[in-house]
């Protein structure tokens, strides 16, 4: 079987499997934010943190528990960083530098997973473990809590009520994230996967000489890992190590692990604004551009033309031989559409396309189908835009889901699409501008330049995926990557809070035959052309002088 | 309620057969070429940074100007950098003419209204006394004295008196119209003329701020302010440019780092930006609002705010009066139906000859009818010696005629019944089968009875019914196809309202509705999150005129009506009601076409840029240049005289708005993206390509 047929079957095998779990986990997750019941150990939580769970919170109450609780959630980590050293259970690492732990405490909690560590050779259970791996799952819950609240803005109305954070975020966790991870742990270790303990060993190498390897709690953190679109790895490799990600078919798994949840969520929320072909717009709309991606992703990597690549079946650096081209073009294609930055490969090494795919799969906003969460609220986001572009076309006054898109609704959304550019490109031209940031590329010319305008699109679009070749471990890229990510979560999220309130207090307007059909191929077609346009021409000037510049020169 | 009668013949307000392109579509608009020329010093006087600011978008384009000129300034060598800077200035002005085009035409029309307000002298009651006072003095409450010849001073209602009055300066309709004291017709508007008699009015409105004042300011675009779905557009493009500015402004630190450092000097960067931001649709945006409003003008209708403008797209609810707008003011004579043993002939012989006296319009159709059907000449009521006439009154509800030994007598059930009775008559089994029969049917049933030598009897009956005017059915579907639901507003009774709502094909109907349960409606129609939109003239109507999202008043209605709705028909002919919606349609699709056409093209724009300025850098970036532009200079060059030119060009469009058909909103978005979207992405290809080949054949180009 060659190749290319190998990662078509991939591709089809990861589709059915993605529509048999789409259904029941949709309507689950729908059910779960629905739910008036708490179950016992729930009201323990609420009890021990003092929140009223049954409590509606308007847009400003929602938004303040989000920012206190993700606050606490930075110190925290931040601290349990700078006292790895004194901490039991660290496997004799020593505290993380006070930029480096900023840099870790911003990427975890703002669901980036940006590592400018080594997970090996710096982080011990404890934080592993006892940090990280919480925050995978808590991080994860906010971005779903978030976008539950903007759903419930366009399904409510004359209130301004968005539902109850605690609830939201206890519920995602416990209800939806701590199942599927238990089960999706077993998978990972029946695969191969290592769930251990166990301290540094030395173990022989085949090529002679020996090195150091610690064991860990891997598959369950691998498991959050891809479920929460988190992406940072137990180990430096991530998931192209062997102990993270040891077979093609978990390959596979994980790639599911990584889509499953973002591709759902487009159910749960055509259930809960009561229509269900209203997500699956939504749904047609990021399975069309992920699936664009990867076609292309796939075709740049194995035309990829010379007599060396032809000998390895395509573009070969910086791949496992266990996953090859189309094992490795999936996962990069699911890991930058989704926030997930989780790597099988390396990036650095695709074909000056590929890499540029990779890089404009994140400067997308990550809605293809996007983080947990994130994913859905930044595409109702652009569909919010792309009704207002042509909604004006059929004659009336924009409107999505019964809403009218009006003055404050478009300001919410235009400052919601203007956050990540600003970060990225300015971030960027700011590093090129000043004299030291430039010294961490490894390759000068058009692919130095796509190693920093990678970190800070991964950064601020909280991927955390990285190019590899940068050295990101400075003061520089450690606080201005921290200070992206915190933006690029944080600000959009107050954004998109506003906006729900302000939808959940207007009254819906009934729909007649002169409205815009939301739920209808057409429109469908029109949101990808909305996305990749506003986008390209956003993006297209750096795009040109990073891969396009490679890319065109092959 | 009131029931509006047109001045005019009824089929005047008729959709014209076919319906479709005829100029009473939304659509039509006057576009002169010589406008730009004419407009063009209006242009220029816009420049000022302080009426420029209110475009964001347009506004960078100033401030790229003052840049580009200072820097050609700095380097006055430098032809590519005067060639830029012309056409920055040449983009900026051209904005500017589109919407001076689009006032100007206001303009015109303000200026005539003018020429009606200056000049009126008031002749003031005070006490017993009249003084001759200037139309500006008047206070509100005072009374005035209009004779024959005087133009009235200022808005007011006619308190004294009935006159006619000629009110061609602000309707342009010439044919003098009645103003009486009391009742729906008191209204008089300043600046109008007296013709005949003498009122003593009551001024209701201060001077300046009178209708025909407001028309003015309205007219020469004045009083405009931007409308909701304006301001959010506003932003939309404003954010965009923050976008492209932040693409520009970091592609410095970029090309330095890459080496382009020269290819990439201010003035390339300027031109960038420029060619990026919408500047066509930022350049249009206020002329497409300016020109939707010109264009109800057009049709004689004053919005009092774009807002009602832009409501008339959304509304979802029409409710229309059954007289004047759905069927004609007057039901109509339709059959004769006899009773059994009597020939039809004989009884239409009977209608026509007791209907003689009956000058009301019912009256008049039975004639008509039995001449039609039975070729019955109508006979002149003299040529009858010896007949005695009963006219028609409210009071007996009959009319009919004694002619000798034989009384003829036509009118309504009861009363004819009444007659019959009192001479003892006999009614026949089978009258009071086919009365039921019609009202039945939604119809008024006339009895027709005559006494003579064989006694009091009755012959039949005639079936007055509503007509409906003709291709009203049709533009009920168009209505329905744009999800617009139509109710219609009658007094009549629930049967006859049915009766005549099937037969117009209207959705829904309101019968014996009161004032009350006309604003009932409206609260309930906007409870559910639709907007309604309705016409009205009466004083009584003038709570609902101002609970509707759209209420147009009659111009020929009172002033409380006029007060209260946001639109005045100057025509007074409700079935404009359609055409309002229409137009305010066409203007948001006018605004979203332009929109999505003038971010589509900037796709064609980075294909000419981003090759001219880096493909020194990075050679391999010159396979981006598929159109294949002769230099690096010719293709900014020629995207920025395209980016200027497409204004200029789409002014014609902006003004009289996209091509406006009733339909769903599926075919309509398809057909738009396609023509817009897709047009846009396209176009500027050809275009950029097309201005490159012209400018290479200029010397020391290429």
């Amino acid at each position: 079987m060659s190749p290319q047929i190998a990662g078509v079957l991939q591709l089809l095998a990861l589709i059915a499997a993605l529509a048999l779990a789409y259904r029941p986990l949709g309507d689950y997750m729908a059910g779960v934010y629905s739910s008036e019941k708490h179950y016992r150990p729930e009201k323990w939580i609420y009890r021990a943190i003092g929140a009223q769970p049954s409590a509606e919170m308007r847009w400003p109450a929602y938004l303040r528990g989000l920012l206190a609780f993700s606050a606490v959630s930075v110190l925290f980590l931040y601290l349990l960083q700078r006292l790895q050293g004194a901490l039991p259970g660290s496997l004799g690492f020593s505290s993380i530098d006070p930029d480096q732990a900023f840099n870790t405490a911003a990427s975890f909690v703002a669901n980036t997973n940006w590592q400018s560590y080594y997970g090996e050779q710096a982080m011990g259970h404890v934080v592993q473990t006892g940090g990280l791996a919480v925050q995978n799952f808590l991080s994860a819950a906010v971005g779903m809590a978030v976008a539950v609240a903007l759903v419930r803005g366009f399904a409510r109305s004359r209130t301004g009520e968005l539902g109850n954070f605690w609830a939201d975020l206890v519920r995602g966790t416990v209800r939806i994230l701590l199942p599927l991870s238990v089960v999706g742990a077993l998978v990972l270790v029946a695969c191969g996967a290592l769930q251990n303990f166990a301290g540094i060993h030395e173990v022989g190498q085949f090529t002679g000489g020996t090195q150091e390897w610690n064991g860990g709690a891997v598959a369950s953190q691998e498991t959050i890992k891809e479920l929460g679109t988190n992406g940072g790895g137990y180990f430096n490799a991530n998931s192209a190590h062997p102990f993270e990600n040891p077979s093609p078919l978990s390959n596979l798994f994980e790639i599911f692990l990584i889509l499953v949840i973002p591709f759902a969520l487009t159910r749960t929320f055509g259930r809960m604004v009561g229509s269900l072909r209203q997500g699956y717009a939504i749904l047609g709309t990021t399975a069309v551009i992920w699936l664009g991606f990867t076609a292309l992703m796939m075709w740049t990597e194995f035309a990829h033309r010379g007599p060396a690549f032809e000998i390895a079946g395509g573009a070969m650096e910086g791949k496992e031989t266990r996953f090859g081209v189309a094992g490795s073009s999936l996962f990069a294609v699911a890991t930058t559409l989704t926030s997930t930055g989780a790597v099988n490969s390396f990036h650095s090494s695709y074909t000056g396309f590929g890499g540029g795919i990779t890089m404009l799969g994140m400067q997308l906003g990550e809605i293809a189908p996007g983080g947990v969460g994130s994913g859905l609220y930044g595409i109702l986001i652009m569909a919010v835009i792309a009704v207002f572009l042509a909604g004006l076309m059929v004659g009336r006054t924009p409107e999505y889901l019964g809403k009218k898109i009006g003055t404050r609704q478009i300001k919410l959304a235009a400052c919601y699409l203007l956050v990540t550019p600003a970060l990225v490109l300015g971030f960027t031209a700011v590093a090129l501008a000043l004299p030291t940031p430039g010294n961490s590329m490894t390759n000068s010319g058009a692919h130095g330049f796509s190693e920093i305008l990678y970190a800070y699109t991964s950064g601020a679009n909280n991927n955390g995926s990285a190019f590899a070749g940068l050295d990101a471990d400075t003061q520089w890229f450690n606080t201005t990557l921290g200070i992206a990510m915190l933006l690029g979560r944080f600000l959009p999220i107050v954004f998109v809070l506003a906006l729900a309130g302000s939808l959940a207090e207007q009254q819906p307007v009934p729909e007649t035959a002169g409205t815009l059909r939301t739920d209808k191929p057409l429109y469908a077609g029109l949101l990808v052309g909305t996305i990749l346009i506003v986008t390209g021409l956003t993006y297209f000037p750096a795009l040109a002088l990073g891969p396009l510049a490679e890319g065109l020169a092959s | 309620m009131s029931t509006a009668t047109p001045a005019r013949a009824p089929h005047d307000d008729l959709p014209p057969p076919g319906g479709r392109g005829a100029p009473t579509r939304a659509g039509s608009g006057l576009f002169d070429p010589k406008q730009l020329l004419k407009s063009f010093p209006d242009a220029l006087r816009k420049l000022d940074p302080r009426v420029m600011i209110t475009s964001p978008v347009m506004f960078v384009v100033l401030v790229g100007s003052v840049v580009t000129t200072a820097l050609a300034l700095a380097d006055p060598a430098d032809w590519f950098g005067w060639a830029i800077t012309g056409w920055l200035w040449l983009t900026t002005v051209f904005a500017n003419l589109a919407e001076a085009v689009a006032e100007g035409r206001g303009k015109a029309q303000a200026d005539t209204l003018r020429t009606a307000r200056t000049g009126a002298v008031a002749r003031r009651i005070t006490g017993t006394k009249e003084e001759r006072v200037a139309g500006t003095e008047l206070r509100v409450g005072d009374l005035v004295v209009c004779e024959a010849g005087d133009i009235v001073p200022g808005d007011g209602d006619v308190v004294d008196g009935v006159a006619s009055v000629d009110e061609s300066a602000i309707t342009g309709e010439s044919a003098p119209v009645i103003r009486e004291s009391g009742g729906d017709r008191s209204a008089v508007t300043g600046g109008t003329k007296v013709l005949s008699d003498r009122v003593v009015v009551k001024i209701t409105t201060k001077p300046g701020e009178t209708f025909i004042d407001r028309m003015i300011s309205l007219v020469e675009g004045a009083a405009r302010q931007k409308t909701p779905n304006e301001i959010a557009l506003n932003i939309l493009l404003a954010s965009l440019t923050i976008v492209f500015l932040l693409a520009v402004v970091t592609l410095k630190p970029f090309a330095i780092y890459a080496g382009a450092d020269d290819q990439t000097s201010l003035i390339v960067l300027t031109a960038l930006l420029v060619c990026l931001i919408p500047t066509t649709i930022g350049a249009l945006l206020s002329a497409i609002g300016i020109a939707g409003m010109d264009r109800l003008v057009q049709r004689n209708v004053l919005a009092m705010s774009g807002r009602a403008v832009e409501a008339a797209g959304d509304v979802s609810t029409l409710l229309l009066d059954k007289t004047g707008t759905i069927t004609l003011g007057n039901r109509q004579a339709a059959a004769f139906l006899a009773v059994e043993g009597v020939p039809e002939e004989a009884l239409a012989d009977a209608a026509q000859l007791s209907s003689l006296a009956d000058e009301t319009p019912e009256g008049r159709s039975v004639v008509v009818l039995a001449k039609e059907r039975y070729g019955l000449r109508e006979r002149d009521r003299g040529e009858l010696a010896g007949a005695e006439w009963v006219a028609f009154t409210a009071q007996t509800r009959m009319s009919g005629v004694d002619l000798g030994g034989r009384r003829i007598r036509k009118g309504a059930a009861g009363s004819v019944l009444a007659w019959v009775a009192e001479r003892g008559g006999s009614v026949a089994a089978d009258a009071r089968a086919l009365t039921d029969r019609i009202s039945g049917a939604g119809g008024t049933p006339l009895l027709v009875a005559v006494e003579d030598a064989e006694g009091a009897r009755v012959l039949g009956v005639v079936h007055l019914k509503d007509v409906v005017k003709e291709g009203m059915r049709e533009r009920f579907d168009e209505l329905r196809r744009m999800g617009i639901r139509t109710v219609m507003i009658t007094g009549d009774n629930p049967l006859t309202a049915k009766a005549i709502a099937e037969e117009a094909g209207v959705d829904d109907f309101l019968a014996e509705a009161t004032p009350e349960d006309k604003m009932a409606l409206i609260k309930r129609e906007q409870a559910g999150g639709k907007l309604v939109a309705m016409t009205g003239d009466g004083t009584n109507d003038a709570p609902a005129l101002a609970q509707a999202d759209v209420g147009v008043a009659m111009n020929t209605g009172t002033s409380a009506a006029k007060e209260a709705g946001n639109m005045v028909d100057l025509d007074s002919n409700p079935t404009k009601l359609i055409e309002i919606v229409e137009i305010g349609k066409q203007l948001l699709i006018t605004r979203g076409a332009l929109t999505t056409f003038s971010l589509a093209n900037d796709v064609a724009k980075y294909f000419a840029i981003i090759p001219a300025m880096f493909a020194v850098a990075y050679p391999s970036l010159d396979r981006l240049n598929i159109m294949g532009l002769a230099s690096p200079e010719s293709a900014i060059l020629s995207a920025v005289i395209f980016n200027a030119l497409i204004i200029v060009a789409l002014v014609p469009l902006a003004l009289r708005g996209v091509r406006y058909r009733p339909a769903g909103a599926d075919r309509m978005l398809r057909r738009n993206l396609g023509l817009y979207g897709v047009g846009g992405l396209l176009a500027p290809f050809a275009g950029i390509k097309l201005i490159d080949l012209l400018l290479t054949l200029l010397p020391g180009i290429g």
